[in-house]
């Protein structure tokens, strides 16, 4: 694996273009787009205000950033360097701003989620929509870009509108059944809208693209509901995380519970295999304390790691959650599916160390990978079935149904990796730091052999 | 008298003073001495004085010691029956007792025996409470522990409530600041966009006007989009269906096979024969249309699947404990598990083994070809060591060819030395056949059967030796040739 050399950024704002040719990255007021494979600057931009969020317009010719201090949005193209949009939200202000599937409308997110106004890049055309719901996920669009579905809020009631994104025609408008919906997702093949309550009450709704409610599902009452939720690649699972540490899969057909992920102290299940990650730390010999080898050689410092894999019966470290708190961390928070829709992987939040993976196949659990410290963030490959996960030190670790690996970041000074994602051909890696980026070039066919 | 003799039957009855008949039982004129002296015996063993003297005559009886006598012993008589009384009256006073004592004792029983039942009663009595009060515990602890989780609940939930309640206030008093702001503020910002130029499309169409048939459009679209999901959904239901069906079918046929290829008894034959009827209507019913299967249809071939399976099952359960019996005997078709066991293993370590042979091989193989360190040398090497190959066999060939041209000659010679020797045969014949004319013609008739048997006797003699030298130099000739 090869790494890339350091580049700054801030906010945590670096994103690969759509056709993963450019690689945009916001210094502070600047945008700095580079060619993803020599990484040298092809453009640069600048912003009247520190850059709060960036986004490429889905066909790459375009960048999208918002100041929401200033309530400001600019837009910059990449055929036309002189072209430049400003739209101002003036006193009403901003809180988010997206842009349209089709890339030529931009809908800002006023404060207070007063309205939604969907400013277009093509005509004079100004659209309000009105009450949007101010939730975890209120606004989702199709993968094929066609429908937009946005939560809305009534009169103590909570409603959804489909609309169309060609002309922003508002295509359906019903009621949810929700007590109070916490987010909506489409389906990947764009024809069910999954619909959630909040934590107070598990309940999941699944509406189809014509307003129809198809099934509601709801695994028990009382206590604390859906954390989070994630739908299969090929749309026939939904996995749905709880409170209660259990992911349940549902199925596309009968919309039913097919099987239930648990997530116990002590695991048993024969098959699994837990990866512990364990750090060797190099032996020092006191001639080697030179200020040259301190300065130079950042590999005395920063410790190697291995995996290795612990016998069964395992424990897994438990953090008890803090009962007097709202939101306890407990619970799935996190759920993602491979590419090809063979393995899901879930992060429980009272075992923050640990990742499991689980074979959709035999719906089981596959791995379960034991981190030094909390996972931060996790990835799939978006071509094979490969997870990068990153624990805010200065590793990134892979994991393959081959086995898994620890590759520390060989830059100079400490790089610790906060956020990675993949590059579109998930040939590399991209790693954030709080400060930097660095890309990690991973071999396409290689197989990670536990070390 | 009456009474006691109702509870006294072993005692005898007093005899009766009345019935005094002695004179005439025990005493009579002649045994009047023989009496005197079993009396005197008698009173003498009492302690009584004799009632005669042994020394006087027979009859002479002393009147006054016989009195005496006489009325000591009923003395004695009156005694004993006052006595025997006494005994009486004792003996039914504890007679009366015993059965007093027999009544009350079984009185006691019966007490005895209720008491006991009833404390039966009262033990059963204690454990059903004692069940009941567990189990009312029990209760009590599951009410206990579901009302503390409820307790859990409704806590964080009211938790989750003030944080949303502040998180609410929080902004509405933000909103509120944000309000008074905007009253105050005397510039208002107005919103708006401006842009250089606009863009065209994404994909490269003008814009549509809002109508009612871009509407209609829309709910067309979706409608479609929909339509086709659905078509697509059916359509994989539909594969996944007649792949299914057809793997059950193949499975029932497999399993019917496996079933009808062991010797089975008369009735389950006659039982398969019923399931393969069967099979065959299920067969025709469904070959016809793969796609159009009824409920019915269905049906009948999940279950003549399940009745197979079944079958099977028990075939092999049957098989099972049959190898486990058979193990200890030398059965040739039933291998037991124990060998089979062994000769897998010893099949895997031969496995093992060849496979490492062949690596070694390889690796000897890949130095081999990897040792030539460039092309000249290895060239010479080669030719040098076709050269010696060369060396040495046109050597043995040098020797094969002298070899082979020996053998030529003796052959030859063997061939010759067979035909002289088949030359000379011929010679000797003649010869042979000469002296024999010359020798029958030149003896004389008158000894012509001992000479001839002699004759013959030399005859046969010569032939025989004759013979005997023609298979010699037969078999040489043969030998040589």
């Amino acid at each position: 694996m090869n790494f890339s050399e350091v580049f700054k950024q801030s906010n945590q704002l670096c994103k690969v273009s759509p056709d993963g040719k450019y690689l945009a990255t916001c210094v502070q007021y600047r945008l700095v787009v580079r060619d993803f494979n020599s990484l040298q600057i092809a453009h640069l931009y600048t912003c009247l205000d520190p850059v709060m969020h960036m986004e490429w317009s889905s066909d790459s010719l375009f960048i999208l950033c918002a100041m929401y201090k200033r309530g400001l949005v600019q837009v910059w193209s990449l055929e036309q360097p002189d072209w430049h949009c400003k739209i101002d939200e003036g006193s009403i202000g901003l809180v988010s701003s997206r842009w349209s599937p089709d890339g030529r409308h931009v809908l800002n997110t006023t404060e207070f989620n007063l309205r939604v106004t969907v400013w277009s890049l093509c005509t004079k055309a100004v659209s309000y929509i009105k009450y949007p719901k101010a939730c975890q996920k209120g606004v989702d669009f199709t993968a094929d870009g066609r429908y937009m579905a946005l939560a809305e809020r009534r009169e103590c009631k909570d409603y959804i509108s489909v609309f169309v994104c060609d002309d922003w025609h508002l295509l359906r408008h019903f009621e949810s059944e929700t007590q109070d919906l916490a987010g909506l997702e489409w389906s990947p093949n764009c024809c069910v809208l999954a619909v959630w309550d909040n934590c107070l009450e598990y309940k999941l709704l699944l509406y189809s693209l014509d307003g129809r409610l198809l099934s509601s599902y709801s695994a028990y009452e009382w206590s604390l509901g859906i954390k989070s939720v994630a739908w299969s690649p090929s749309s026939q699972f939904l996995a749905v995380g709880s409170y209660d540490e259990k992911v349940r899969i549902l199925n596309h057909i009968t919309w039913k519970k097919i099987t239930e992920f648990e997530h116990p102290a002590t695991i048993i299940n024969t098959k699994a295999v837990v990866f512990k990650e364990v750090e060797k730390r190099p032996v020092v010999g006191s001639e080697d304390l030179s200020i040259h080898q301190l300065t130079v050689d950042n590999s005395l410092f920063s410790t190697q790691s291995k995996y290795e894999i612990t016998q069964l019966p395992a424990q897994v470290p438990v953090i008890k959650p803090d009962p007097d708190r709202a939101n306890p961390k407990i619970g799935i928070s996190a759920l993602a599916f491979s590419a090809d829709n063979r393995f899901l992987a879930t992060k429980n939040d009272n075992m923050p160390q640990s990742l499991w993976v689980w074979d959709m196949q035999r719906l089981s659990l596959l791995a379960v990978l034991e981190q030094t410290a909390p996972v931060r963030c996790f990835v799939w490959d978006p071509r094979r079935p490969r997870l990068a996960l990153c624990t805010g030190n200065t590793k990134v670790y892979l994991w393959s149904p081959a086995g898994c690996v620890s590759v520390n970041v060989p830059v100079e000074g400490s790089f610790q990796v906060l956020s990675l994602f993949w590059h579109c051909s998930g040939s590399s890696l991209v790693l954030l730091s709080k400060e930097h980026i660095c890309l990690c070039y991973v071999e396409a066919g290689a197989s990670c052999g536990h070390t | 008298m009456s009474p006691s003799r109702l509870y006294t039957a072993s005692v005898m009855p007093p005899l009766p003073l009345s019935s005094f008949n002695v004179s005439s039982n025990f005493c009579t004129e002649e045994n009047i001495s023989e009496c005197i002296l079993y009396i005197n015996q008698e009173l003498s063993s009492l302690c009584f004085p004799p009632i005669f003297q042994n020394s006087d005559s027979i009859r002479d009886l002393d009147a006054v010691v016989a009195l005496n006598n006489i009325h000591d012993l009923l003395q004695l008589h009156r005694r004993a029956v006052g006595m025997m009384e006494e005994l009486e009256v004792e003996q039914l006073k504890s007679s009366s007792d015993l059965h007093y004592q027999h009544l009350t004792n079984s009185r006691l029983k019966d007490q005895l025996e209720l008491s006991k039942k009833e404390n039966m009663r009262l033990h059963e009595r204690e454990r059903q409470l004692e069940t009941n009060l567990k189990t009312l515990q029990n209760c009590l602890k599951d009410t206990k522990e579901e009302v503390q989780r409820l307790q859990g609940i409704i806590a964080s939930r009211a938790i989750q409530y003030n944080h949303d309640i502040k998180r609410r206030e929080r902004e509405h008093n933000r909103v509120k600041e944000r309000l008074n702001q905007l009253l105050i503020a005397k510039k208002e910002n107005k919103q708006g966009m401006e842009v250089l130029n606009y863009v065209g499309r994404s994909d490269g169409r003008r814009c549509l006007w809002k109508t009612g048939k871009t509407e209609s459009r829309h709910e067309g679209d979706m409608y479609k989009t929909l339509l086709s999901e659905f078509d697509n959904r059916q359509r994989e239901l539909m594969v996944e269906n007649i792949e299914l069906k057809k793997v059950l079918q193949q499975m029932k046929r497999e399993m019917v096979g496996v079933l009808n290829s062991k010797k089975m008894s008369q009735k389950e034959e006659k039982q398969s024969n019923d399931m393969d009827q069967t099979n065959s209507d299920d067969d025709e019913l469904l070959k016809g249309h793969p796609e159009m299967s009824c409920d019915h249809a269905r049906e009948k071939l999940t279950n003549s699947i399940r009745q197979q399976w079944r079958k099977l099952k028990h075939h092999v359960e049957r098989l099972d404990s049959q190898a486990s019996m058979v193990q200890d005997e030398d059965s040739e078709e039933v291998i037991s598990k124990q060998l089979h066991e062994e000769e897998m293993e010893r099949l895997k370590l031969e496995i093992q083994q060849c496979k490492e042979f062949i690596e070694t091989q390889q690796q000897l193989l890949q130095q081999q070809l990897n040792t030539p360190c460039d092309e000249e040398t290895a060239a010479v090497l080669n030719d040098s060591y076709m050269l010696e190959e060369k060396e040495r066999l046109k050597e043995e060939w040098k020797v094969f060819e002298e070899q082979r041209k020996n053998f030529e000659m003796e052959r030859r010679n063997f061939t010759e030395a067979a035909i002289r020797l088949g030359h000379e045969r011929k010679c000797f014949e003649d010869d042979r056949a000469m002296w024999l004319k010359h020798q029958f013609l030149n003896t004389p008739f008158a000894d012509q059967m001992k000479p001839q048997s002699r004759m013959a006797d030399e005859f046969s003699k010569h032939s025989g030796r004759e013979e005997k030298l023609i298979s010699i130099s037969g078999k040489v000739s043969k030998s040589h040739l």
